[in-house]
């Protein structure tokens, strides 16, 4: 506030000033007890064993069960395979895709738009079920490739383990990819199509001027897309649950799914549920941190 | 020179129409399958027939015959709507708010609600649901609403919104004698609806996907939902696929229209939202 004001009008800017409190605090209030409250409450409840209800605390023994937990160590490495296969494969088209659609004069352009961007109509449930469809042992994928004779029994898509985190990968490329196209698309608007005409009379090729202009001028959202991506990936449980029941034995599961399971499926163990849960909570906040760090230092 | 250039350019261009419309098929295919299958009949799809059949309203009444699809159409509309009108207007109040009344208290709150974009979902989950069945909101609209009614996202994307929206105006309109909310209802929503229109999209969206919280809080058969009828088939006996392909069709088809509708807007706000 400048020395200027008068008294009377910083009084009153002061008294609308807690007004505008009003319009926060709905808001507020449910963040803080739909988010941090549970939180706190998952953390508190982590330090606890028992099942249903009966619930004793026993410090971080659940912390120290996880380890030893072969289905946990699974989930997990399935959960970072995911992660580490499917966003950059993913992102990395998107990008492409993006600069190719950029093109004004490109003929068709809006057609090979709204085909690309079709899937993300379709809800996580309904292309997991799709994609079940298609790959299961009596699918479309199967049938034809018998059809045609290039194999003479069905590949095992869903029931063998590398195959069936592959389906997985793929379904959410279909997913997604047109998705993040989107993003990448609204930001290449806003570079002047002359940065491009210069760099082509200077003799930049393709490549060149996606590495040089398109990936730097879209760094920001570039971080906000991968930001996103890891988020939902390492929360992934719709397509397993669907797909695959995190099978065949604990070959697909991820930790979502490993958490559901221990919840809602069984006799519930809720501390050591929670305590799987804070594991993904401080991954995801690590993950994010590390991102953003990345995203800052290259500017 | 000149015919140099040319040679040079045709093939890749070439070659850029082959990968786009390969990857438009690829993208398109599952799509068109989807539908397909919705018209043939279990039989005709596992032996990999491709094209429409007339089994379409077969396919239907076996639906119907079950009498959930309409009351689970009718709930994922109810929840997706009334999710995205009290979410819209919770989260751009607040945008709004911390705009218009900034200052540096606002600021700090605005900091630490950001931090709430770190904590994911399936970590609340737990402690949710047993705040949930503890206070009655089991299978309750209200139950299903509320973790997702106030968001950063949302927040983030009015609050970004908001700062192109003129102080004079708030300013003339109190001269003039307007109420504070009222300031907020007349001027700033009409001149912002694109923002809406994207906000609204996308968290219509993620309601009508959502799947695992309805899994947890809705457990009860008259509170089904699309997503989950369509997931419940997976462990049946006998799987009608034509059925079931006929259910994600259906399921699919509201966001089909709504994207095609708006589909402007929803670039023009996130890019709103990323700038």
């Amino acid at each position: 506030m400048t020395t200027h004001a008068a008294r009377k009008p910083a009084g009153l800017e002061r008294k609308t000033a807690r007004k505008g409190w009003l319009f926060i605090m709905p808001a507020v209030i449910l963040i803080v007890m739909m988010s941090f409250y549970p939180m706190v409450e998952a953390f508190l409840l982590s330090l606890q064993t028992g099942t249903g209800n009966n619930l004793t605390y026993k410090g971080f023994a659940n912390y120290e069960r996880l380890p030893k937990d072969n289905t946990y160590a699974a989930a997990l490495g399935n959960t970072f395979f995911y992660l580490i296969v499917q966003v950059p494969i993913m992102l990395l088209a998107a990008l492409v895709l993006a600069a190719m659609l950029n093109d004004r004069r490109l003929m068709f352009r809006g057609f090979y738009r709204t085909m690309i961007f079709l899937p993300v109509a379709t809800s996580l449930v309904s292309c997991s079920m799709i994609f079940l469809q298609l790959f299961t042992s009596n699918g479309l994928i199967n049938s034809l490739l018998l059809n045609w004779g290039w194999i003479t029994e069905p590949i095992p898509f869903l029931t063998n383990a590398v195959y069936a985190r592959i389906v997985i990968v793929v379904t959410m490329l279909w997913r997604w990819t047109g998705y993040n196209m989107v993003f990448y698309l609204a930001g290449l608007q806003n570079i002047d199509s002359q940065v491009y005409e210069a760099a082509r009379i200077d003799g930049a090729s393709a490549a060149q001027q996606f590495r040089k202009i398109t990936v730097p001028l879209l760094r920001p959202i570039i971080l906000f897309t991968t930001v996103l991506s890891t988020n939902g990936t390492l929360q992934l449980f719709d397509e397993v649950r669907i797909m695959t029941e995190g099978g065949p034995g604990t070959g697909t599961a991820t930790l979502s799914f490993y958490i559901y399971r221990i919840t809602f499926e069984r006799v519930p163990r809720f501390g050591y549920a929670a305590a799987m849960s804070f594991t993904i909570f401080v991954m995801v906040a690590v993950l994010a941190f590390i991102q953003m760090k990345v995203g800052e230092s290259k500017q | 020179m000149k015919k140099k250039r040319r040679l040079v350019i045709r093939p890749l261009r070439i070659l850029k129409h082959l990968i786009l419309i390969l990857v438009s098929f690829v993208s398109a295919f599952p799509f068109y399958w989807m539908v397909s299958a919705a018209t043939n009949n279990t039989a005709d799809i596992i032996l990999g027939h491709i094209a429409p059949g007339n089994y379409l309203l077969q396919n239907w009444r076996t639906l119907t015959e079950s009498g959930r699809i309409g009351p689970a159409f009718y709930n994922s509309v109810r929840n997706a709507v009334l999710l995205t009108i009290s979410s819209l207007f919770i989260s751009s109040m607040a945008g709004y708010g911390f705009v218009i009344f900034r200052d540096k208290w606002k600021n700090r709150v605005m900091g630490i609600l950001m931090l709430s974009m770190m904590i994911p979902p399936a970590a609340t989950l737990i402690p949710l649901f047993r705040m949930f069945s503890q206070m009655g909101l089991m299978n309750t609209v209200l139950g299903f609403m509320l973790p997702s009614v106030a968001t950063v996202f949302l927040i983030f994307m009015f609050r970004q919104a908001a700062q192109t929206f003129p102080q004079e105006i708030v300013q003339a309109a109190r001269i003039d004698g307007l109420g504070e909310f009222r300031i907020f209802l007349k001027m700033f929503i009409p001149v912002m609806r694109p923002t809406y229109a994207a906000a609204a999209i996308v968290t219509f969206m993620n309601a009508w996907n959502s799947y695992l919280w309805p899994l947890v809080i809705l457990q009860s058969p008259e509170q089904l939902t699309l997503p989950i009828y369509a997931g419940s088939f997976r462990g049946g006996y006998v799987l009608d696929y034509g059925a079931i392909m006929l259910v994600v069709t259906i399921s699919t088809i509201p966001m089909l229209i709504i994207f095609f509708t708006l589909q402007k807007s929803f670039v023009q706000g996130i890019l709103g939202s990323v700038k």
